[in-house]
C-alpha cells in the first residue's frame, strides 16, 4: 500500500501480535482479533493521503518509543496513592460547581484504561451491570455485541484496538433500569515513560433502559508521551436512552485517537456530548451512529476550545437506514493560539429512510490569525423524501458585540469570555446536569483566562 | 466636566471630525443636532472610545483626565455612557447578568465592594420601573429579537442601572413611539442632577421638549457650526440647515 507510513511501531506492533495470538483463548475472539490485525497490516497508520485523514497528519505523534505493554493489573502502593490524590483533587475541582446542588453521581475509576474498584463507588449491580472488559467475554451481551459494532474496515485504529486492546470497561443497564443518578467515570492517564494504551469498551444499554455518563481525564503530571487508542461500542436496545458526555482535558504529551460507535433500536435516544478542551497535543474523535431502526433519535453535540499547537479532529458518521430518523448535529470550535481544528461530519440517508429529518451545523471563530480550522459537511441521500440541512461558519470575534460590553465597563478580557461562553451556549446548553454544565462553562473561562493574549 | 478642544479625527485616511470644540459642565443637558453624516455618532464613538476612529490632532478630557488615554471600558468606568444610535444584539449574553458584570467591574475600579445578589436585584427593580422596563426583557439575551423601541429602552435601563456622569443619547428617540418617548424622557429627567451631564444627539425637537437642553448646537461637516439656547432647536425644525451653512459661508 502506497498510502502506508512504515514506522518502527508498526513492526513492533506485528511481533506484538504473533504473541498475542498464540495466548489467546477463545476461538471466536481469536479470529476477530486476526481478520483486525490483518487489515491493520495491510493499511499499516493511515496518512495524509488516506482522504479521512487529509488535515490530520498522525505521524509524528507515532515516532516515540512507546512502550506497548504498560497495563498491569495491579497498582503498586506508590501508583495508587498517587491516583487517589488525584482523584481527590480533581473531584474537589468538579464538585466545587456542584456544591449544595445535587446528589452528586456514582464513580467509576479506571487508571489507564483498567478498573479501580478500589477507588471506585460503584451502583448496585442489578441496576448497572460494571465489569472489566476481560472479565466479560462470556456475557451474552458481549458475545453478541463484541466486535459487531465498530467498523474495522478502512479504519486502521479501530483494527488495531481490536486485535491488540488490553483491558477497558463493559456496562450493561439491565432492562427498563434507571440509575437515580449519572455515573461518572474517571479515565486516569499515569505514564512513567512513553506508552501507547489501547482501551476497549462495551456499553450495552437495554430495551427501556436509561444511562447518562460523565467521562472526565486526570492525568499526571508529566511530560512522557502517551497515545491512546481507545474504542467504544455502544448498543442501545428499544426505547432506551442514553446521554453520553464526554470531557476531554489533558496535558502535553497525551494523544487521543477514539472511536465511539453506536447502534440503535427503535424508539431509542443516543446523545453524545463532546467537549474537547487545551491541553492534548492532539485529539481524533471519530463518532459514528447506526440508525437501525425506524423512529428513532440521536443527537450530537460537540465543542472543541483548542490552543497552543494544538490540533483538534472530529470526524461524525450519521447513518439513517430506516424512515423516521431524527438526527440532530451541532459541533462549535474557538480557536486560540497557532491551534487547528478539523471537523468532518458525514450523514448518510438510505434509500428507505423516507422522512428521516437530519441537521447539522459546525461553527467556529478564530481567535488568532495563525489559528486554522477545517470544516466540511458531507451528505450523500439515497431517498427522496427526506429534512436535511447543514451550514458551517468560519468566523471571527464580533468587534462590535466587543466594544458594546467595553462600553460598559466590562474589560476586553472579560468581554471576551462572555462572549466565548456566549457562543459555546446554543451546545452547554444542551447539557442536562446543571452541575456539569457550570463545570464546563468554568473550564471555559479558566481556559480563556490561560490564554490572555488570545 | 468635559472639555473638547480641537478635535480632528477620522476612518481610514477620512477626516470626519474637523476642528470640533465643546465644553460640558456639570448639571447641564446640550443637544447636538445636525444633518446627516455630519458626525454626530462619530463624535459619540471617539468619546467612548471605538477602535476603528483614529484621532489626528485635539484633545478629550473628563474633569481633567485625559480621556483619549483611557481603552473604552476605563472610560465607561470614569463615567461616560453612550446609549447605542444601534444597539447590537449578543445572543447567549444574558442582559442581566453581563449588566452585573459591568456594575461590579466599574465598582472594582473605583474601589468598592461588589454588590450583593440581593442589592443588585433591589436596584435593578427600582430602576425597571424608572423606565418602565419590561421584566421579561431583563433576563433575555442582550437585545435579541429585541424591537427597535425595546432595544432604546434597554439602553436607557443600563443608563439607569450605571448611573454614568456623563451621558451621550446617540438618537435614543428615533424607534420610540410617543408614550415610550415620554417614560424615557421622564427616566433621564428623573436622572438629572447637579453632579451629571447628558449630551443628547437628536433630529427631532420633539424629544427637546420632554429633556429641556441648556445649549442646543448644530454640528455640521465635523464641526460645531452653531451653538444657542432651546430655541434654536424650535428654528431649525422650522427652517432646515441650509440656512447656518449659508451663515458660516458667508
Ligand atoms: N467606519 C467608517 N468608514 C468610513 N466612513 C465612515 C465610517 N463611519 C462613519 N463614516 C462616515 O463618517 C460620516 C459621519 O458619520 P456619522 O455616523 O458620524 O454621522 P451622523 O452625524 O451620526 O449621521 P446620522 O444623522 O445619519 O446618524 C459619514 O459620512 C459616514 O459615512
Ligand atoms: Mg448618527
Amino acid at each position: 500500500m502506497t498510502n502506508q507510513i512504515e514506522t518502527p511501531l508498526y513492526e513492533r506492533f506485528a511481533a506484538k501480535f504473533e504473541i498475542a495470538s498464540l495466548q489467546s483463548g477463545n476461538e471466536h475472539l481469536r479470529a476477530l482479533r486476526q481478520e483486525a490485525f490483518d487489515i491493520f497490516r495491510s493499511t499499516g497508520f493511515p496518512s495524509v493521503k488516506n482522504e479521512e485523514w487529509r488535515f490530520t497528519n498522525t505521524l509524528p505523534y507515532l515516532k516515540e518509543a512507546y512502550d506497548l505493554e504498560v497495563v498491569t493489573s495491579e497498582l503498586s502502593k506508590e501508583a495508587f496513592d498517587q491516583t487517589a490524590k488525584l482523584i481527590a483533587a480533581h473531584l474537589d475541582e468538579v464538585q466545587h460547581s456542584i456544591k449544595g446542588e445535587q446528589k452528586g453521581a456514582y464513580r467509576l475509576v479506571t487508571v489507564n484504561g483498567r478498573i479501580n474498584n478500589d477507588l471506585s463507588v460503584l451502583p448496585d449491580a442489578k441496576d448497572l451491570k460494571i465489569l472489566s472488559f476481560l472479565d466479560a467475554e462470556h456475557e451474552p451481551a458481549f458475545e453478541q455485541h463484541f466486535g459487531a459494532i465498530a467498523t474495522v474496515k478502512d479504519n486502521a485504529f479501530t483494527a488495531l484496538n481490536t486485535a491488540l486492546y488490553t483491558d477497558g470497561l463493559y456496562l450493561e443497564a439491565p432492562k427498563n433500569k434507571a440509575l437515580d443518578r449519572p455515573l461518572h467515570i474517571v479515565n486516569v492517564i499515569l505514564a512513567d515513560s512513553a506508552v501507547f494504551l489501547q482501551p476497549r469498551h462495551l456499553i450495552v444499554v437495554a430495551a427501556g433502559a436509561s444511562l447518562e455518563i460523565i467521562e472526565t481525564v486526570i492525568t499526571d503530571k508529566t511530560t512522557n508521551p502517551v497515545f491512546v487508542n481507545g474504542v467504544t461500542e455502544i448498543a442501545v436496545a428499544e426505547n432506551a436512552h442514553f446521554h453520553h458526555y464526554d470531557i476531554q482535558t489533558g496535558r502535553e504529551g497525551i494523544r487521543l485517537v477514539h472511536r465511539t460507535e453506536a447502534t440503535q433500536a427503535a424508539g431509542s435516544n443516543y446523545s453524545n456530548y463532546t467537549f474537547t478542551l487545551p491541553g492534548a497535543d492532539f485529539v481524533r474523535n471519530n463518532l459514528s451512529l447506526h440508525l437501525n431502526a425506524a423512529g428513532l433519535e440521536s443527537h450530537l453535540y460537540g465543542l472543541y476550545l483548542t490552543a497552543g499547537s494544538q490540533l483538534v479532529d472530529n470526524h461524525t458518521e450519521v447513518h439513517h437506514k430506516f424512515p423516521h430518523g431524527e438526527s440532530n448535529q451541532l459541533y462549535k470550535g474557538v480557536l486560540l493560539d497557532k491551534s487547528k481544528a478539523v471537523f468532518n461530519g458525514k450523514i448518510y440517508v438510505y434509500q428507505d429512510a423516507q422522512k428521516t429529518n437530519a441537521f447539522q451545523q459546525s461553527n467556529n471563530i478564530l481567535f488568532s490569525e495563525k489559528a486554522t480550522v477545517n470544516a466540511k459537511p458531507q451528505l450523500e441521500i439515497f431517498a427522496d423524501d427526506v429534512k436535511c440541512s447543514h451550514g458551517t461558519t468560519i468566523g471571527q470575534i464580533n468587534k462590535e458585540a466587543l466594544f458594546y460590553l467595553q462600553s460598559r465597563g466590562i474589560s476586553a478580557q472579560s468581554a471576551k469570555k462572555m462572549m466565548v461562553n456566549a457562543f459555546a451556549f446554543d451546545v452547554t446548553e444542551k447539557v442536562k446536569i446543571p452541575a456539569l454544565r457550570t463545570y464546563l462553562e468554568q473550564l471555559i473561562a479558566a481556559e480563556m483566562s490561560k490564554h490572555e493574549e488570545a | 466636566m468635559l472639555s473638547i478642544k480641537n478635535l480632528h479625527a477620522g476612518v481610514e485616511e477620512k477626516e470626519i471630525l474637523k476642528g470640533l470644540n465643546l465644553e460640558v459642565k456639570a448639571g447641564e443637558v446640550h443637544a447636538i443636532m445636525g444633518p446627516n453624516g455630519a458626525g454626530k455618532s462619530s463624535l459619540a464613538s471617539v468619546l467612548s472610545g471605538r477602535q476603528n476612529y483614529e484621532v489626528t490632532e485635539g484633545s478629550i478630557s473628563l474633569d481633567g483626565k485625559d480621556l483619549l488615554d483611557m481603552s473604552p471600558e476605563d472610560r465607561a468606568r470614569e463615567g461616560v455612557f453612550l446609549a447605542f444610535q444601534y444597539p447590537i444584539e449578543i445572543p447567549g449574553v444574558s442582559n442581566i447578568n453581563f449588566l452585573k458584570t459591568a456594575m461590579n467591574e466599574i465598582r472594582k475600579y473605583k474601589g468598592l465592594e461588589a454588590m450583593t445578589a440581593k442589592e443588585f436585584l433591589a436596584l435593578s427593580k427600582e430602576k425597571q420601573k424608572l423606565v418602565e422596563f419590561d421584566a421579561k426583557l431583563v433576563n433575555r439575551s442582550l437585545n435579541e429579537g429585541f424591537s427597535g423601541g425595546e432595544k432604546k429602552r434597554n439602553e436607557i435601563f443600563q443608563l439607569a442601572m450605571l448611573e454614568p456622569k456623563l451621558s451621550i443619547l446617540d438618537e435614543t428617540d428615533s424607534g420610540l413611539d410617543i408614550d415610550a418617548l415620554r417614560i424615557v424622557s421622564r427616566g433621564v429627567n428623573k436622572l438629572r442632577s447637579k453632579d451629571n451631564a447628558f449630551i443628547i444627539i437628536t433630529h427631532y425637537q420633539r424629544l427637546l421638549d420632554y429633556i429641556v437642553p441648556d445649549f442646543v448646537h448644530v454640528l455640521s461637516d465635523g464641526k460645531i457650526v452653531k451653538t444657542g439656547g432651546k430655541e434654536l432647536a424650535l428654528e431649525l425644525e422650522e427652517r432646515g440647515y441650509d440656512w447656518i451653512k449659508e451663515e458660516t459661508v458667508s
